[in-house]
């Protein structure tokens, strides 16, 4: 085949033939470079997220109310950083190492979750976080395990698989609080009321504003749009919240019989965009606390590097 | 100068007999790191008994573009399959 | 309470402290890691001495009221009722001091449960059996990173030579017995410590060799750990530890 301009055309037409059958791509095959690198910034943001993740729940694990509660946010947080890894590793099958990833997260060049850029005041908010935040994320991830790149696929089908726990814990500790006294309710309610509208942003812009929606559709990175899987995550929240004496924080919550959803109001964008951009409660002290501690195992890393070369040289 | 350690391959042996299956991967410095780590990252749920770790650089994969080369020669060698042969009717224990 | 659970009651304490001391130290490393794999590895073990901490309270709650329970024993006790050594509540420095903290403490466990394993009291002997499993890796995890760091670059020798000057005052505590090892002892439910020291330090010798660390020479020893009486840090562990428990008495988590 001539290596011009229409064997490029005709790679990508098979390419996109294989999205369209359902056949997915693997790190060896031809891809177009705009896959590969929407794929790039959206798994290394999603790897970001789990990492990030870690510190507001991290900032609980020293005070759990009970040895069980410590033991599994303990596992919880651990999985987040086992999940972080499994993603890392998968990115890095398209050819960008993990290093370089962290430098783009710390430098600010990549992305990660929004929603941890809020900060968790009470014990009521880790499990709001496992409730909210960790059931957004199976909505959106149980979507991306359908997706067309076989490495990231297989990655979401295993972290969904551990993630079955993380939702339910989180529920679990606002049913018990709920059932609790005067002031565990408070906290609570308190907690729902500020991590609602979070939690509802975490599945991106509206479909119509959405610059990378339509591409990752038709390559199947994404295999719903944002509003329908935001409109799902609200079904099934509501009526959890409800069903343990919950308050959902909007006065124009209404129910429509027709659609059989819950209809809220409009979302505060602009907020939401605010904190994209670097200007929520928690962004800077979130990539000071990764950077911190990045720089003071650099010479752990070093040594076990020296060590290792030292190993080899013997053998 | 950052580093991350090198990349290495994990498989793990779910059962006593089974095959060992591809998990994942891990970073690790040496050896010993690598099969610790992969431990950590990968058995939590008490998912191994046993664990092989291969450094990434040490695996050969073929390509895409071998895949008709490679593969489709054997796809009409159906004499390879028991159900080819023709048994005289009431034939048992066959 | 006959004299024999109430020395079984606190002697399950001492161990469920250590293990629950050590266990929020490690956990304060979460998301604080050198690499993420350590991250998971040091959580991982900071998960099984919680765990072992529990089984231990949950344990001495038999000797107790019939309403305590085992979050009770960790969360409604004030420093001078906690009886852990004072090595485990030390705090974590930097990995280097960390893993030394790690190492010493988890060589003394090793020994400890190994003897406990034949323990005449049936619940101790299941606990060590068990518990010992965990504890041989955390040894090997922490001496393998020693070996490391001591044979790694000149900084990490130093600083991990700096870890293992500074913590080898508080390892005498660990060896420390008092009138409840003596009932304990006569009815071989446990063992005298004073027997496990030797082959304690042996495997420190031995792996600080291999890890080219010079054995400290410091003779000061700070005890008192078992008698309640603790270095400054652990007041401040229990105030975050026990922080909900304590602001809202009688509350269900």
């Amino acid at each position: 085949m001539q290596k011009n301009e229409s064997s490029i055309s005709f790679l990508e037409k098979q390419f996109q033939e294989k999205i369209n059958n359902d056949i997915k791509i693997e790190p060896k095959d031809w891809m177009p470079e705009a896959y590969r690198n929407n794929l790039i910034r959206q798994m290394s943001q999603h790897a970001h997220s789990e990492i990030i993740g870690m510190q507001p729940e991290g900032n609980w694990v020293l005070r759990a109310p009970t040895l069980r509660a410590k033991k599994i946010l303990l596992a919880k947080i651990q999985d987040e950083a086992g999940h972080g890894l499994y993603l890392y590793s998968a990115t890095e099958t398209l050819g960008i190492d993990r290093k370089e990833m962290i430098e783009q997260l710390q430098q600010g060049k990549a992305k990660y979750s929004s929603i941890f850029n809020y900060p968790t005041l009470n014990w009521a908010d880790i499990g709001a976080v496992g409730w909210l935040v960790d059931g957004a994320a199976i909505v959106n991830q149980t979507m991306l395990a359908r997706g067309s790149y076989g490495p990231y696929s297989r990655a979401m089908l295993r972290i969904c698989k551990e993630e079955g726990f993380h939702q339910r814990q989180g529920y679990e500790i606002m049913a018990k609080m709920m059932a609790g006294n005067a002031s565990q309710k408070e906290m609570a309610q308190d907690s729902l009321n500020r991590w609602w509208e979070p939690s509802l942003m975490m599945f991106g812009p509206h479909d119509s504003e959405s610059t990378h929606s339509e591409q990752s559709m038709k390559w199947k990175i994404k295999v719903e749009s944002n509003d329908n899987l935001r409109q799902r995550f609200i079904n099934k929240t509501v009526d959890q919240a409800h069903h343990i004496g919950l308050t959902i924080p909007d006065k124009n919550l209404t129910y429509n019989k027709e659609t059989r959803n819950w209809e809220i109001s409009p979302i505060n964008w602009e907020e939401f965009w605010n904190v994209v951009k670097g200007n929520g409660p928690c962004n800077r002290q979130r990539i000071a606390h990764h950077t911190k501690y990045h720089n003071e195992g650099q010479w752990v890393r070093e040594a076990a590097l020296v060590f290792a070369k030292k190993e080899m040289e013997i053998q | 100068m950052d580093n991350q350690f090198s990349q290495w391959e994990v498989f793990i042996q779910k059962k006593n007999g089974a095959a060992h299956e591809h998990a994942g991967s891990v970073h690790a410095a040496d050896k010993n790191m690598a099969l610790q780590n992969a431990r950590d990252v990968y058995t939590r749920r008490n998912e191994g008994r046993s664990i092989w770790v291969v450094p990434t650089d040490s695996i050969v994969a073929s390509t895409i573009e071998d895949e008709v080369v490679f593969f489709d020669p054997a796809n009409d060698k159906i004499y390879r399959n028991p159900n080819f042969y023709k048994m005289p009717k009431g034939t048992t224990n066959l | 309470m006959n004299s024999t659970n109430n020395a079984l009651y606190n002697y399950c304490l001492r161990l469920a402290d250590n293990n629950l001391i050590l266990g929020q130290r490690l956990a304060e490393w979460c998301s604080q890691g050198p690499t993420l794999e350590e991250d998971l590895a040091l959580t991982n073990i900071s998960l099984d001495l919680i765990g072992q901490a529990e089984s231990f309270y949950e344990f001495a709650t038999t000797f107790t009221e019939a309403n305590c329970t085992a979050d009770d024993l960790a969360f409604l006790r004030s420093e001078r009722e906690f009886v852990n050594n004072v090595l485990v509540e030390q705090p974590n420095g930097d990995f280097a001091y960390t893993i030394m903290k790690q190492f010493l403490f988890s060589t003394f466990a090793k020994h400890l449960y190994t003897a406990l394993a034949n323990s005449s009291n049936q619940t101790i002997c299941g606990l060590a059996t068990k518990g010992l499993k965990e504890v041989n890796y955390h040894y090997m995890h922490s001496s393998q990173w020693l070996i490391r760091l001591g044979n790694g670059t000149d900084k990490s020798k130093e600083k991990i030579q700096f870890a293992a000057n500074d913590l080898w005052c508080f390892t005498k505590d660990m060896f420390e017995m008092n009138s409840v090892d003596t009932l304990l002892i006569e009815q071989n439910i446990t063992i005298n410590l004073s027997t496990i020291y030797t082959p304690w330090k042996n495997d420190i010798e031995q792996v600080f060799k291999i890890a080219t660390i010079d054995l400290p020479t410091d003779t000061n020893k700070i005890i008192g750990g078992i008698k309640g009486i603790h270095t400054e840090h652990l007041g401040h562990i229990l105030c975050e530890m026990q922080y909900l428990q304590r602001a809202h008495p009688g509350a269900k988590w």
